[in-house]
């Protein structure tokens, strides 16, 4: 076996890892990294739930091979939260019960934190474009969007202290 | 299989000549499904986002240059390409999801070379150009000239796109896109539709090229309803011919996406919806850039 | 001591019951530390791959794993041989039989063997050198192909049951239910208005977003433990167990967090073939599906086809009904034909009723049940039917619907009801009929469609175990697998019956061999009966508090009353004590505290929802885009009303992906051709709008805090409402699914005489 080796930093954290050069990003960061958040729902690109962020964009993990990241940033749901304290789309997906099973949420939380980054006023209907990558078959979405649009709200208010113990 | 990311086209053309099966790559995001659907693994993955060129997007001595591997998502938001080529920026929105493109790049999706690529009707009414890259050197052919058929390109496999190059459009010029999916998002084009007008200043139509998506083996032109909107007002009666010679251009096939019927009529009714739109635009902005 | 919760009356007004906590399990939600299935690693683990039929129907002549087994890293592999034979009484879902293929394979994907290596990519790649020999037979996809006269036989020895003549010749008619009362012919003869058509419905999948996984660790003992994501891991247990002819005392199941299952993890697919993958490896071994095979072969729901005749005189009054329906069981035979005549005139009290129903076995994946299964199908049918005579004799169509309605000892044929007691449809109906939603102008190419869905709910066996903590905070224990916020309403009823705060209390779910037997997660059951067995546990841990608060101050314990928990002396004589206070002291009246509560529960409410979608057909795509949508659903009482309108709304998106676009589409030679989220086109963000929810609560007065169930009927009304709509808004009638575009346009082009 001939494994590339993989040096990039993952949620602040300086990081190395082996990995196959045909693996997918998302199986060195389950596999080989032993981040879980991610979650394969697809293997296509189709359903958002392997979202993370390389480089500053958002991406399906699914669709880029693990070398690449090699020098890379990367962030996942796993560095979200500021220690304790939870990002305020985490709370406010909490408080909105915008999640039930769950397996979507890393995905669903990811694409929305990329989409306030560029965007923090979004209308409803942006917000609904911008998470359209994302599959969720539990919710129906209505309450995920309001999550978002809650969140968002915070964050405008209360850019620093938006996050709660 | 080895992955490999070349600083500059000389290094890609060298890599690409030194295995004979390696595969160039910007997003993978076709690429990935097709080697999950069993696409042979090539030896050697070439990464082409590591050279610059072919990720940036520039504009200089009235032409708009963008590099092959580009995210579609900034060709999305480029101010200079959307005040130009609005509905080259309408069509890079409309790939997959905004993670999709984030990854994907206008040369992939020419030269994954699918009937249904939204990003071909846009650049073929743009008469855009593409630059490729081989051990000879560059040549630079017609967008049109690329895709054969459906998956096929007449790309030797020792080549690769650097670069599309589109000249700055007249004044009171202007193209839109529009596609048919069954969703909002995350489908693959039914069928598409892309027009460039120029309009003179009474609004009569000048040029026009339009360009129908997933209703043949490659996305084709329409001749006849470009000839019916020349030297014409944009009114009830040119649509109709539009709408008419839209779908007699067509050659779909029926498949999970749509029926044949259903192409062919919605083709008619996009060519009609994208020429008001285009027309639309030129009134609105001059087209001067 | 048994405490008898379900005769126990319904109370009114609750501190904590109808609150809206953060449910327990959320922050592990949203950090990403939560264990689904396919996030379990063990030392040592290695990987299955599995090999699956790629023809639709075909004898197996041979299978030659010799090659496979000399690959590199490769540990172990498995075939049909590796497994008893299925028993001759092997009945619904046949997982033995259908599990792993053995003298056939009956559809695209079922399994042929299966291989354990050290990588992933080496399990592939000897899987691929598993060399079978098929002999390709004819086959069938349809209920009208698969009862045509000469239809090729999935199962040779298939006799219909259920007809009035047991027929001599095999078929593909695994059975007939039949039900009729009063005189229909004399009912249509009253009626003034009879309409009567056909619909065809088509397979849709349930496409929860996390594939099915599991990891086996089967030591040399002869036991293996099972990570796995299921709605219940009991089920797994018996069923796995089943499977390989062991005892369930050999096998733990552990249940991950589930990743979605509406009813299409009722079943098991995987854990047989790992624990005898891991058996022969001495290895723990992990497969994990992609979602090729998810959509090949797990799930799906039923395609079908049914005729509906409804008759009424020119006031509403409905006078009779005739429903004929066949359902697609796939490969081997099943109950939704018979649930679908259960269901197909559940809401409405008809006088003169014949439904005859009939189960269809066809080339495609077992069908395993799909949130209120087979209900949808048969609503579309009458809800779109009843639309039209609403239209016919102008009147209003909730109008209709409420002068028709059930209603408290009215009769439901089905075994699951029989007599209705108190249920909520009126109030559903009044609801909608009442909404400002009902009244809102439309525009040009909108329209407004209601419809009404019926939905049985389940009741069946839950265990709950209560433990106090020397703090005084409480564990419960449940068998249930939580897949919609289930932890947390069993938190609140504990809360509400041991008077201490939501939060200090932690709900758990229990593996097989940490809690009492526990069924399933389905049916809309969980809040219900596994609601009540909390409920038990926690009125008997009450009468424990009180004995020991006796003990505390050496009185009677009929002179201890729980009030607002803490325990209060009748007389006044002492200062009450918190259940904090009375842990604390455990060690000396008598040791921890802690109870269980487990029943076989009995009288879970029927399911009622009515719906109004509004949406606008696009004239020249024919693409229909919802506006608004409302419904009105009764949840008995709300425990966590947030995941009451969540299930309320995830049914209705449900219902109109498959109302719009999700289909199972197949070639001609049985190969599904969009088994991936691109082409199986399920709804995304951009296509909804928000769903609008009213919670109606009439109280089930067979549980404690008159919870019904809410999982389920949400999904029934969407796809006549959507048909209905799409009538108000172009005068079509779409009787076949998907209405997608390519129909409704066809459609108009009928109508516009174009085409």
């Amino acid at each position: 076996m001939n494994r590339t080796h993989v040096t990039c930093m993952i949620n602040d954290d300086e990081t190395e890892f082996l990995c196959d050069n045909d693996e997918s990003l998302l199986d060195a960061l389950r596999d080989e990294v032993g981040l879980t958040g991610a979650k394969e729902g697809c293997g296509t690109g189709d359903c958002g739930a392997c979202s993370i962020i390389l480089n500053g964009q958002l991406i399906c993990a699914c669709l880029a091979f693990a070398p690449e990241a090699n020098g890379g940033t990367i962030e996942t749901v796993e560095g979200m939260a500021d220690g304790d304290r939870l990002h305020p789309l985490q709370t406010s997906f909490l408080e909105e019960a915008s999640l039930q099973c769950g397996v979507c949420t890393p995905g669903f939380l990811m694409a929305a934190k990329a989409l306030l980054e560029n965007n923090p006023d979004p209308t409803e209907t942006e917000v609904r474009y911008a998470i359209a990558g994302n599959l969720c078959r539990c919710t129906g979405y209505d309450k995920i969007v309001r999550a978002v649009l809650g969140a968002a709200a915070q964050m405008r208010k209360n850019p620093i202290e938006g996050a709660r113990p | 299989m080895r992955y490999v990311r070349p600083g500059t086209v000389d290094e890609a053309v060298s890599l690409l000549n030194s295995e004979p099966e390696s595969c160039v790559f910007a997003g993978a995001t076709d690429l990935v499904p097709q080697m999950q659907g069993g696409r042979p693994e090539p030896k050697l993955m070439i990464d082409l986002k590591g050279i610059p060129r072919l990720v940036k997007v520039s504009y200089s001595n009235g032409q708009l240059v963008v590099g092959a591997a580009t995210p579609v998502s900034i060709v999305k938001v480029d101010d200079n390409l959307k005040a130009a080529f609005p509905g080259l920026s309408e069509s890079s929105g409309l790939i997959g999801s905004d993670q999709i493109q984030n990854r994907a790049s206008l040369g992939g999706n020419l030269c994954t070379a699918s009937p249904g690529a939204d990003t071909i009707p846009s650049l073929m009414v743009n008469s855009a150009r593409v630059v490729i890259a081989s051990s000879g050197g560059t040549r630079t052919i017609p967008v049109s000239d690329v895709v054969t058929g459906p998956g096929s390109v007449s790309l030797k496999s020792n080549e690769f796109v650097v670069e599309f190059i589109l000249d700055a459009p007249p004044k009171r010029t202007a193209d839109a896109y529009l596609r048919f999916i069954p969703r909002t998002e995350m489908d693959i084009a039914v069928v598409g539709a892309a027009a460039r007008l120029t309009l003179d200043d009474a609004d009569c139509c000048t040029e026009a090229l339009v360009a129908i998506g997933a209703a043949a083996p490659t996305v084709v032109r329409a001749p006849v309803a470009e000839n019916a909107l020349r030297g014409n007002p944009i009114n009830d009666e040119t649509l109709a011919e539009v709408m008419a010679a839209a779908s007699a251009v067509c050659s779909p096939i029926s498949d999970k996406r749509g029926t044949k019927e259903y192409r062919r009529q919605v083709a008619g009714v996009l060519a009609k919806r994208v020429v008001l739109q285009a027309a639309k635009r030129a009134k609105e902005k001059g087209g001067a850039v | 001591m048994t405490v008898a919760v379900e005769e126990s009356p319904v109370k009114k007004s609750y501190k904590w019951v109808g609150t809206r906590p953060v449910r327990h399990d959320g922050l592990e939600k949203v950090n990403g530390k939560a264990r689904f299935a396919a996030d379990m690693t063990k030392p040592r683990m290695i990987h299955g791959h599995v090999l699956r039929s790629p023809l639709a129907h075909a004898k197996i002549l041979s299978v030659d794993t010799t090659e496979a087994e000399s690959m590199p890293g490769v540990k172990a592999v498995v075939t049909a041989a590796d497994f008893p034979p299925p028993s001759k009484n092997e009945g619904f879902p046949h997982r033995s039989s259908n599990l792993i293929a053995r003298e056939k394979v009956r559809y695209e994907g079922q399994v042929v063997a299966a291989v354990a290596a050290t990588t992933r990519r080496q399990a592939k790649a000897a899987a691929a050198k598993i060399a079978v020999k098929y002999e390709e037979l004819p086959h069938v996809l349809t209920v009208d192909e698969a009862m045509a006269d000469g239809a090729p036989l999935l199962h040779e020895n298939l006799i219909t049951k259920g007809l009035d003549t047991t027929p001599k010749q095999a078929s593909n008619i695994a059975k007939r239910d039949y039900f009729e009362q009063g005189d229909l012919e004399a009912g249509f003869a009253e009626a003034d208005v009879v309409y009567e058509h056909e619909f065809t419905t088509k397979v849709v999948h349930q496409g929860y977003i996390e594939p099915h996984a599991c990891v086996a660790d089967t030591s040399k003992d002869g036991r293996s433990e099972i990570w796995c994501s299921s709605q219940g891991h009991f089920m797994v247990r018996s069923a796995t167990a089943e499977m390989l002819g062991w005892e369930t005392s050999q096998l733990k199941v552990i249940p991950a967090e589930i990743g979605g299952g509406f009813g299409g993890k009722t079943t098991i697919y995987l854990e047989p073939l790992a624990v005898k993958l891991s058996q022969k490896a001495n290895r723990p071994v992990k497969i994990v599906m992609r979602r090729e095979d998810v959509f090949k072969a797990t799930g799906p729901t039923p395609g079908t086809k049914i005729r509906v005749k409804i008759g009424a005189r020119k006031d509403g009054t409905l006078t009779a009904g005739k429903a004929w329906l066949a359902y697609e069981s796939g490969a081997f035979p099943g109950s939704w034909g018979m649930l679908g005549g259960w269901c197909v005139f559940a809401p409405y009290d008809i006088p003169n009723v014949q439904i005859e129903s009939f189960e269809v076995v066809v080339n495609k994946p077992v069908n395993i049940a799909y949130r209120a299964p087979s209900a949808p199908m048969a609503a579309f049918a009458t809800e779109t039917v009843i639309d039209q005579i609403a239209r016919e004799i102008k009147m209003d169509p909730i109008e209709l619907r409420l002068l028709n309605a059930v209603e408290e000892g009215d009769y439901n044929h089905s075994s699951m009801v029989g007599t209705f007691q108190r249920i909520g449809l009126k109030e559903t109906l009044e609801a909608i009929r009442d909404h400002p939603n009902y009244k809102i102008p439309l525009g040009p190419n909108q329209g407004r469609g209601v419809a009404t869905g019926f939905w049985f709910n389940i009741a069946q066996s839950s265990s709950a175990t209560v433990n106090l903590t020397e703090n005084g905070r409480a564990v419960v224990v449940t068998g249930s697998p939580d897949i919609g916020g289930s932890r947390v309403s069993m938190a609140l009823m504990a809360a509400e019956e041991l008077g201490i705060d939501v939060k200090f209390i932690q709900p758990v779910v229990g593996d097989t061999e940490a809690v009492g037997f526990t069924d399933v997660t389905e049916g809309s059951r969980t809040t219900f009966a596994t609601g009540m067995a909390v409920v038990r546990a926690c009125r008997e841990l009450v009468t424990q508090l009180r004995e020991r608060a006796a003990i505390m101050w050496d009185c009677s314990v009929e002179d201890v009353e729980w009030v607002d928990g803490k325990a209060h002396h009748s007389g006044n004589k002492e200062s009450p004590l918190s259940l904090a206070e009375i842990t604390a002291k455990a060690k000396k009246t008598g040791g921890p505290l802690n109870a269980t509560g487990s029943l076989e529960a009995k009288g879970q409410g029927p399911a009622f929802s009515t719906q109004i979608c509004d949406l606008e057909v696009d004239p020249e795509t024919g693409k229909a885009t919802i506006l608004r949508y409302t419904t009105a659903q009764d949840a008995g009482t709300a425990i966590h009303p947030s995941y009451v309108e969540g299930q309320m709304q995830g049914g209705v998106a449900q219902g109109i992906g498959w109302a719009l676009n999700e289909e199972y589409i197949h070639d001609k030679k049985g190969v599904m051709q969009n088994p991936g989220f691109l082409d199986y086109r399920i709804p995304v963000a951009s296509d909804l709008p928000m769903i609008e929810t009213v919670i109606v609560e009439v109280p089930n007065p067979k549980h404690p805090y008159g919870v019904r169930g809410v999982g389920e009927v949400g999904i029934v009304p969407p796809i006549p409402a959507i048909a209905n709509a799409i009538h108000d808004a172009t005068g079509l009638r779409l009787r076949d699914l998907p209405m997608s575009p390519v129909r409704v346009l066809e459609g108009l082009n009928q109508q516009n005489g174009v085409g």
